[in-house]
């Protein structure tokens, strides 16, 4: 009796330390040159890690066991161990890296270099260099499709999304789309490839098979000049019926009907926004304003905006995983 | 052994491509350049030989990078004045070869003969050099593009910013030749525009002289301070000096401690070497990397010109000079130049709109327009001559 009581009690000290929902945000912070690690159960920062010089694309490794920041003034990726939630090794990636994708197991990363019109392959497991492939001009957005056949990269003054054969590290295809790609992004059940495009102001959706842009979002908000609405990052749901869309210095994260294609509703977050992550049941949506210094928590279900975090300075990149 | 054979066969493929590839489309670009480059006062701001034409470069190879995912080749050919030459004949012997797209950094006065001379060939000038408001105004030509931005947008990208930091009482000086009078002009239509009050207006006489000698710096701290004294009160020296005679020499040694902007101090420009905002910093190391020095305003206004048409080209998938053009003039053109916005045409008189850095020659102080100064089509056409108030009639 005893003794069951006292399990239980430990069940129930251990339920309170460690909620089955605790998640940990890493956000990158551009100017402090550092990473704000998040508790979502307490919407607090509950450590600053200090990293290299200008960190922005992070990202959890599948194994959870580090999370990879590029940092792109100093021409490395750097990988925070998250047990110790210290630095404890780099990537070699190539000048200024940005943003990168893993595949599917976890073993490969692929970066985008931006100084030198390269995507980099790198085996994470043995930290070294095993590729390149040459694409457009300043590379920056990435994405895999679901079935690992394909690597996007997006090229910022090409203006292309670049559909590279991840087995033969070769490019197949080549779509146009609108002035300044910064990220793309698969619908889950890979039929459709999205990519924002900054400068023009749209996204594009891309038939991923056919290889061609089959329509554009564009947004429209009473009141906000149309230079200001600057798409950058994009989160679709597991189910794929809705996608957010961060808006830039038009300070807001846009609600997409994912089958329609049409704008449902604009949330109001922070200054400049710039990239989003999903907490992993989707009851959350992290985004990072670049100016304003923080990030704002969506309700992903009340599609409300529900809490601000203060981060470090000019936020960039986040991820997210299980504790 | 799979394994080797697939390899063979993904090899052999590429090759088959490579070689049953139709030959690319060839895309040749003029560039019509000025002779001689003026003297400045500060050794450092002295332009390269190849100011300009070294941007044009370097968007010729951003295009042939993209041109390779299209089967597109881009190729620059430049043309040099000498003292003398006729800018019309070289414009026109650019066109005889069948070269529709040529990027200029003339004169006013030569712009203007040779988009006369090329008038009916359906060849059209990207003006990279001219900041004269006329050539936008009472002088446009329907066959003349202008990447670089005028004089009034540049006084009003300045003026915004003045104004913004309420140094709203200006004492002017002005130098004696046409185009300092010229960006006198325009600063006093800024002013009047966004409520700045010019408390004074001095001239400074160009006696001639060297711009280096061996004593000179004794002299000028004797000369500026003499020069600016007995000044009603004012908030900042604003200096209209195009021809390089003073303006550099007034920082530090005005009368009043009082800061100084126009020709000096404060300059509005449209790119510096340290703009570093909105991923420019890619651009800047590409353009050091190909020319081993830092990137000037003419540098990207240059690249900019040769960016649009490999833009529209790619959009167009064509080369086909009508084509292309009309889609540069039509709604739907836009240009990524590091700005942190689109750069779009002004459909009434063909000049980009864009964003006015204001730099110290160490760093970007402000990028115009400033945050407040409203407009119902485009914040950027806050700068400059408006649509209302245009004496350009296209056609």
């Amino acid at each position: 009796m005893w003794r069951l009581c006292l399990v239980s009690g430990i069940a129930v000290w251990l339920a309170g330390t460690l909620p089955a929902g605790a998640f940990i945000a890493y956000v990158s912070n551009e100017k402090s040159n550092t990473v704000s690690v998040i508790d979502t159960d307490k919407w607090a920062v509950i450590k600053t890690i200090k990293v290299g010089q200008r960190p922005r694309g992070i990202e959890f490794t599948k194994d959870g066991k580090f999370v990879l920041v590029a940092v792109g003034d100093d021409d490395t990726i750097q990988m925070i161990d998250t047990a110790t939630q210290q630095v404890a090794d780099t990537l070699p990636s190539g000048p200024d890296p940005e943003l990168f994708i893993q595949d599917k197991a976890g073993k490969i990363l692929y970066v985008a270099n931006e100084n030198d019109n390269t995507v980099t392959v790198i085996d994470i497991e043995r930290r070294a260099r095993v590729g390149d492939v040459q694409v457009g001009v300043e590379p920056e957005g990435m994405a895999i499709s679901p079935d690992g056949r394909f690597l996007i990269n997006t090229s910022e003054t090409t203006n292309m999304a670049h559909f590279i054969d991840t087995a033969a590290r070769q490019i197949v295809a080549n779509v146009l789309v609108d002035a300044r790609p910064r990220f793309a992004e698969f619908k889950r059940d890979g039929s459709e490839l999205w990519v924002s495009s900054e400068i023009g102001g749209t996204v594009a959706i891309i038939d991923p098979v056919k290889h061609t842009v089959t329509t554009k979002i564009t947004f429209n908000i009473p009141g906000m000049r149309k230079e200001a609405i600057q798409p950058v990052g994009i989160s679709i749901v597991a189910d794929g019926k809705t996608a957010f869309v961060a808006l830039g210095p038009a300070n807001r994260v846009a609600v997409v009907d994912a089958a329609s294609h049409q704008v449902t509703k604009y949330l109001l977050v922070g200054q400049r926004v710039w990239h989003m992550a999903f907490t992993p049941d989707e009851k959350f949506l992290l985004v990072t304003n670049g100016v304003s210094n923080d990030v704002s928590v969506i309700d992903v279900a009340a599609l409300k905006v529900i809490k601000t975090i203060q981060v470090g300075e000019l936020p960039w990149g986040i991820t997210i995983a299980k504790q | 052994m799979i394994r080797l054979f697939v390899g063979v066969v993904v090899g052999l493929n590429a090759l088959v491509t490579t070689a049953f590839a139709a030959d690319p489309v060839e895309i040749a670009i003029g560039y019509l350049r000025r002779a001689g480059v003026k003297p400045t006062l500060s050794m450092v701001e002295q332009p390269a030989e190849n100011d300009g034409v070294a941007g044009a470069r370097l968007a010729i190879d951003d295009n042939n990078t993209t041109g390779k995912f299209l089967n597109q080749h881009f190729t620059l050919e430049e043309f040099r004045l000498k003292d003398g030459d006729d800018a019309a004949n070289a414009a026109v012997a650019l066109a005889d070869r069948n070269i529709a797209f040529i990027i200029t950094d003339l004169p006013a006065e030569s712009l203007l003969k040779a988009a006369d001379a090329l008038r009916g060939r359906g060849a059209v000038l990207f003006n990279a050099g001219a900041i004269d408001d006329r050539l936008r105004e009472e002088d446009c030509r329907a066959n003349v593009i202008h990447v670089a931005p005028t004089r009034s947008m540049l006084a009003d990208g300045l003026a915004q910013y003045l104004v913004w930091k309420q140094w709203k009482r200006w004492l002017m000086v002005v130098g004696s030749h046409d185009e300092d009078r010229r960006f006198a002009e325009a600063l006093r239509r800024s002013a009047a525009r966004f409520g700045a009050k010019i408390v004074q207006e001095r001239v400074f006489e160009d006696t001639g002289g060297a711009r280096r000698t061996d004593s000179g710096v004794t002299l000028i701290q004797r000369q500026m301070p003499v020069f600016t004294q007995q000044a009603p009160v004012y908030d900042i020296l604003v200096a209209a000096d195009e021809s390089e005679v003073f303006a550099s020499y007034l920082p530090y040694r005005t009368w009043d401690p009082r800061p100084v902007a126009g020709s000096a101090g404060l300059v509005p420009k449209s790119w510096d070497p340290a703009q570093d905002q909105w991923g420019a910093v890619q651009m800047q190391n590409r353009f050091l990397k190909l020319n081993s020095r830092r990137m000037t305003a003419l540098d990207m206004q240059a690249w900019t010109a040769a960016r649009m048409i490999g833009e529209a080209v790619a959009r167009v998938n064509s080369s086909d000079r009508k084509t292309v053009l009309d889609f540069l003039k039509g709604p739907d053109f836009s240009i990524a130049a590091f700005k942190g916005q689109r750069l779009t045409l002004r459909a009434w008189n063909l000049q980009l709109r864009q964003p006015i850095l204001l730099v110290d020659g160490r760093m970007v102080v402000s990028v115009s327009p400033q945050e407040g100064f409203l407009h119902q089509v485009s914040e950027l056409d806050t700068l400059g001559v408006d649509q209302p108030e245009t004496k350009c009639k296209l056609h």
